[in-house]
Parts: structure tokens; C-alpha cells; sequence
């Protein structure tokens, strides 16, 4: 069966990674995001390592009304339709602090925007009763933390949502997987302090692929930040808000 | 764009660099990195010495500049940004039919990393070097992106070509992709018994793709046995499964020791059945034997390792032999070593290639084999021959001046090229190839 996937946030390493995998299996896809002359190099790029349709698309997390033309897009690929949100946005806490408006920002790219547009998508996966949603989220959603609870709560609020997006879907014959990477190496995390077990794009896009092939619900990739996280949620409160990790 | 401070070294580890390094992960990126000063930029590290190292300043990591931009199946021609993978290439391609027409002996190796050397492969007598197979490229120049191809700019393009990056960053190549019959080799294995017979069975080989190991550990009559490889790529077979496999740590000396060598040599020389025997491998497996061992660099130890490589015209063949006699002598060598016929083809001033035969070996990091690779190379001097800036890290200045007959016009080009000399790095700087002789 022919199978599509909109990438949102396309030109995220991650998301290329990602990309690559699937249309080397031969999928469509369609590839999102704001840097058009980025994405056309992507699009180029996964036309020549198999996808079946590679086109790039203009998405912009802060701007809703652009959503319905990437809906009808997909409505009019036959088979099954599938998305990856790769969207989200980090500026430093301290910016936040200076600027607490920064965080409309920060939600809308994290969490509200991708949630309206998979609310839109719903209907046709249920539709077609068949298509998966992968939802890349964060660590930094599990607790928040003094160095950046802001992006943290707007992964957290997007977690919830594909718990319950998920709900739904799989009484329809569709799935969502929740992704919460650790630290990965990309632009995000490039020349940051303190980074430690740092995963490639490439794995993580790895563990997506098998992730989506085994509909897992949610997985931490690499998977020891389970454990990692496990213990984090575990220290009680009161030792836990002095702590900085 | 953050730049990070790290400490980074070539493929050999015995040169380490610390300096800071950007990593754009788009053009525009890219390009306004060095709207302030030219940097040089650096690939996948896989160069063995300083080529990639700038410890007087900042360079551009490339690799995640790595899009495949367009195919025409009707020419072949592809172009690329200089950051993809030749190994990542291959893969893509070979299942269509169509493969790199020069491949260096790791697929790791960025299209920018090839240019920048004009490296060869084990084709190199038939079908010369990587850079007679790019139709153009696409240079970012202090004032700007340029188009550099031999016919239009035909000194610029043979500055770039095996020029070390001295010229601009490559920032993409039209590349020209050549049939093949699909993934996998089909590679006939024969025991050579010695030096001789190799020179003749490497002389006489009419196979498209034809590489010689080398056991350095042998000695006299035995002096230069080893296996010769000959390949062609085949289709229809399925051969089994490549698993990868990483070295998690730096090895201790002792792994490498002498003995340890020795042994492993004479297995590996007989297994190969005496009267040779006919494989079936995959592609990679043929053109890119150790990249399935990841960071096989680290069985060297923390100290790193050396590799010289030679290459002599086809008249000093018996001072190669007395090379590998040396070699053998010393008893230093790893297993690896590698013998190989090469043909004319080369398109810059400082490519490497000639005519002639070229000897690749590996020693650990210590001062004997320092003493010995700097011997080595004062032999490949005295034969006419050429070191290869890819690999070396040993060489003095004096040393490989005569080796380049073209050095003079390079040096004009990159004089016009770079006048700020923001682009020099390391290696540029040990060999003094941008000042006065």
C-alpha cells in the first residue's frame, strides 16, 4: 500500500534523518517547514534515495491558517497518510526571563501549533482507518527544570495531548507514537556544556522507524534515557527543588 | 551559529588539534559563517594526519551539508553537496546501477575530502583519479560562490583538485557516476608468494578493480607475499548480511605487538585456499573493508598511528622493494599494508597519483617508526616518487618540495585564490607549501 508522510519541521537534523529512512522504503514525502530553499535541497535529496514523492512545503508552527493547504495536499495522496512533528523551539530561559512574551512562541512551535494541525489530520487517518503519528517530544517534558521549564512544559502539555490523541486514533485503526529523545546531536545542542551520551540524528531516526513498524506508544531514544528519567521522576520534590540538574 | 571548542584530530590520532568548529546544518548558515573570513573546512576527519587540522584558528565542520541535489540518468552526472558521503553514494546508487567512478578505501570519505586530495581507488589504472570524474564544482570564495570547472576555469579547477582546500570551501560537485551491474563484487582471491610474482600479477591484472594486500611481516624469500584481490561488480547474488561492528576503547599496546601481527598475518595470507578461490561480497564490503569495524583507528591505541604512503614510478620498483624490506626489517608493520598499480590520471597541480606502483603501511605511534616513516620517506625522494598529503604526518618541508613538479603554479593560484591566507591549515603550514621555497 502507498504510504505518505508529512515531516513537519523538515529541515530539523532529526527530521532529515528521518526523511532519508523512509524514502529509502519507498514512501512519499512531504516535507514541511519554513526554509524553502533548505527544503528543496531535502526534497532533492530523498527523491534520489527512493521516496516515491518528495515535495516541499511551507509550514509555519505560528500560523494556523496555512495548515488547511497542507491537509488537502495530503487528502489527495492516496493510501495511508502518516505524520512526524519534529517542531519546537528552545530559546535560552534567561531570554525568557528578560522577555516572558518569548513564550506565546515557545507553545505555539511546541505544542499548540503541532496540536491543531494533527487535530485537522485526525479525521482523514480516521477516515482511512490506517496511518501513524509520530510525536517528537523531549525529555525535558517529564520535570521541570530550572534551566528550561519553559520548553519543558510546552513538551509536557504536547506529551498529554498525543497520550490522548492516541486514545482516539486506536479505536480507528491508527497509532501515535510519543518520542522523547535525550540529548541528540544537532544544531540545537552544538558547543552546549555539559552534554553528555549523545545520540546521532541517525540513530534516533532509527528507533523512530522501528518504533513506528512495532507501534510502540512511547519510547525514549536512546532507550537508557528511560531509566535516566525513571529516576529522575522519582526524587521527591522537596530534595528535587534544590537540586540543578 | 555557535562554535565549539574541541579538541579533533585526523584518522591517525597522533596529531591532535584544539581550536573551535561550526557546523552549519544549512547553505545560508554556511554562508554567513564566512561572510566575515574565509575558514577551512573540514569533512568526516578521515584524512590520516594534519590535512584537516587548523590549530591556529577556527575551521567548518561540513558534513551535515550532505544533500543529494540531482541525478540525469541518461549521463550519469550527479551533483551533490560536498559534505555527502562517497560510501552513502554508493549505497543509494549502486542498486540502480550506477556507481561513484572513483572510490577512495573508505566510504566515510566526504565528496569535499575526495576533491580536496584527488584521491584514487583500486580502479586508478584504468580510470585515474576522483577528480577527473567532477564535471564542475562550486567554490565559496571570500567575494563569493564560484563555478570552477577544467574547461572554464581550468587553474582554478587544478588548484582546487588535490589542493587541500587552499582555494575556497567546496561547497558542492557535479560528479560523473559510471555503470556498474549492481551491488555486489564478485572478487577472485589468489596467494602471491612474492615480490616479484606480485609486481607481475598487479602489471598483467586486466580486471576492473585490482588491490594487493601485503604481509610486512614476511622476510626474505618470503619478502612481498600477500593476496591479490581482483573485482568486478556483479548482480543477482545475495551475499549475507554485513554486521557492524565499533571498537568501544584504545586498544593496550600489546594488541598490536609484534607477534600478534606476525601471527595474524600468516592466518590471514592462509585463508585464502592455495589454489586462490572466488567470492561473493557486498559492495561495500569490497570497496570499504574496515568501515564495517567502526573507529578501527582505536586498535592503534591512545597514542595513535602512522601511515606512509608512497607512490614510485614504474623504473624505481626495486627501491620499493627495498622499502618493504625495510618495513620488514623493523618489524613495526601492522597488518596493514596495501600494494597497488597506479596509471597516469591526475587533474591537480598537487595530486598525488603517477605512474608507477604505490605501498601504503600502518605503524603504531612510536619513535622507532617515526625514525622509520621519515627514512621511508627520504627513500621515496632518492626514487622519484611522491608522498601522499592525505596520509602523512611525519614529513618535513625540504623533504617533499621536489616531490610536486607543479608546486610553483599552486602556489600562484592559491596566492590569488586566498591572499589572506585565512585558509591554511596545519598541514599547510608544516610543509610550508604556501611560502617561498
Amino acid at each position: 500500500m502507498n504510504s505518505t508522510w508529512i515531516i513537519l519541521g523538515a529541515t530539523s537534523a532529526m527530521a532529515r534523518a528521518f526523511a532519508r529512512r523512509v524514502s529509502a522504503q519507498g514512501a512519499g514525502v512531504l516535507l514541511a517547514g519554513r526554509d524553502m530553499d533548505d527544503l528543496a535541497a531535502i526534497a532533492a535529496d530523498c527523491a534520489l534515495r527512493g521516496a516515491r514523492l518528495a515535495e516541499a512545503l511551507t509550514f509555519d508552527a505560528r500560523k494556523p491558517e496555512g495548515f488547511a493547504v497542507l491537509i488537502d495536499r495530503m487528502a489527495r495522496e492516496e493510501g495511508q497518510l502518516n505524520a512526524a512533528v519534529f517542531v519546537g523551539s528552545m530559546p535560552e530561559q534567561s531570554a525568557i526571563d528578560t522577555d516572558p512574551s518569548l513564550i506565546d512562541g515557545v507553545v505555539d512551535d511546541s505544542y499548540s501549533g503541532p496540536a491543531r494541525f494533527l487535530q485537522m489530520l485526525a479525521p482523514l487517518i480516521e477516515a482511512r482507518e490506517s496511518g501513524t503519528i509520530v510525536g517528537v517530544g523531549s525529555v525535558a517534558g517529564d520535570r521541570g527544570r530550572i534551566g528550561n521549564y519553559v520548553y519543558g512544559s510546552a513538551k509536557a502539555g504536547f506529551h498529554t495531548y498525543l497520550s490522548g490523541l492516541r486514545n482516539r486514533l486506536t479505536r480507528a485503526g491508527g497509532h501515535v507514537v510519543t518520542v522523547k529523545p535525550g540529548f541528540v546531536d544537532t544544531a540545537m545542542t552544538w558547543g552546549l556544556p555539559g552534554m553528555f551520551l549523545v545520540a546521532s540524528p541517525d540513530a534516533v531516526a532509527a528507533d523512530i522507524q522501528k518504533a513506528v513498524a512495532k507501534r510502540r506508544n512511547t519510547i525514549y531514544t536512546p532507550f537508557f534515557w528511560r531509566y535516566i528519567m525513571l529516576i529522575i521522576m522519582h526524587i521527591p520534590e522537596f530534595i528535587f527543588k534544590k537540586m540543578k540538574v | 551559529m555557535r562554535w565549539k571548542n574541541a579538541d579533533y584530530s585526523g584518522w591517525g590520532r597522533a596529531i591532535v588539534a584544539h581550536g573551535e568548529i561550526a557546523r552549519p546544518e544549512r547553505m545560508s548558515a554556511l554562508d554567513s559563517l564566512l561572510s566575515d573570513a574565509m575558514v577551512p573546512a573540514i569533512g568526516m576527519l578521515r584524512s590520516y594526519g594534519d590535512a584537516a587540522l587548523n590549530s591556529a584558528g577556527r575551521v567548518i565542520d561540513m558534513t551535515r551539508l550532505d544533500r543529494m541535489l540531482s541525478f540525469d540518468p541518461a549521463t550519469g552526472i550527479l551533483e551533490t553537496e560536498a559534505g555527502t558521503r562517497i560510501g552513502d553514494i554508493a549505497a543509494a546508487f549502486a542498486p540502480r546501477g550506477w556507481l561513484p567512478a572513483v572510490m577512495p578505501g573508505t566510504g566515510f570519505a566526504t565528496v569535499g575530502g575526495c576533491i580536496a586530495q584527488d584521491v584514487h581507488g583500486k580502479n586508478h589504472h584504468h580510470a585515474g583519479s576522483f577528480c577527473q570524474h567532477v564535471l564542475s564544482l562550486t567554490l565559496r570564495q571570500a567575494g563569493g560562490a564560484v563555478e570552477v570547472s577544467p574547461d572554464k576555469t581550468p587553474e582554478l579547477f587544478r588548484a582546487t583538485a588535490g589542493g587541500l582546500g587552499q582555494t575556497g570551501v567546496i561547497v558542492a560537485a557535479r560528479l560523473r557516476l559510471v555503470p556498474c551491474k549492481g551491488d555486489v563484487m564478485v572478487v577472485t582471491e589468489r596467494r602471491i608468494e612474492g615480490w616479484d610474482e606480485f609486481l607481475g600479477r598487479l602489471d598483467a591484472s586486466q580486471a576492473t578493480y585490482t588491490v594487493g594486500w601485503l604481509d610486512a611481516t614476511a622476510r626474505g624469500a618470503a619478502l612481498g607475499r600477500g593476496i591479490l584481490e581482483e573485482g568486478e561488480t556483479g548482480s543477482g547474488l545475495m551475499p549475507r548480511k554485513v554486521t557492524h561492528r565499533k571498537i568501544p576503547l584504545d586498544a593496550p599496546d600489546f594488541a598490536l605487538s609484534k607477534p600478534i601481527v606476525r601471527l595474524f598475518n600468516n592466518a590471514y595470507y592462509r585463508r585464502v585456499p592455495e589454489s586462490g578461490r572466488t567470492v561473493v561480497r557486498p559492495i561495500g564490503d569490497f570497496f570499504f573493508p574496515l568501515d564495517k569495524i567502526h573507529d578501527w583507528n582505536r586498535l592503534y591505541g591512545k597514542r595513535g598511528f602512522h601511515q606512509f604512503q608512497c607512490v614510485v614510478p614504474i623504473g624505481a620498483a626495486p627501491a620499493l622493494r627495498d622499502m618493504l624490506e625495510a618495513v620488514a626489517r623493523s618489524a613495526l608493520a601492522s597488518p596493514l599494508a596495501v600494494l597497488k598499480r597506479m596509471g597516469p590520471g591526475r587533474s591537480g597541480y598537487l595530486s598525488f597519483p603517477m605512474e608507477g606502483y604505490t605501498l601504503a603501511v600502518d605503524f603504531r605511534n612510536t619513535a622507532e617508526a617515526r625514525e622509520l616513516v621519515q627514512r621511508l620517506e627520504e627513500m621515496t625522494a632518492a626514487a622519484g616518487g611522491r608522498l601522499y598529503f592525505a596520509k602523512d604526518s611525519l614529513a618535513r618541508s625540504s623533504g617533499v618540495q621536489g616531490m610536486y613538479d607543479e608546486h610553483g603554479p599552486w602556489r600562484e593560484a592559491v596566492e590569488k585564490a586566498d591572499p589572506a591566507g585565512h585558509l591554511a591549515t596545519d598541514l599547510v603550514r608544516r610543509l610550508k607549501l604556501r611560502s617561498g621555497s
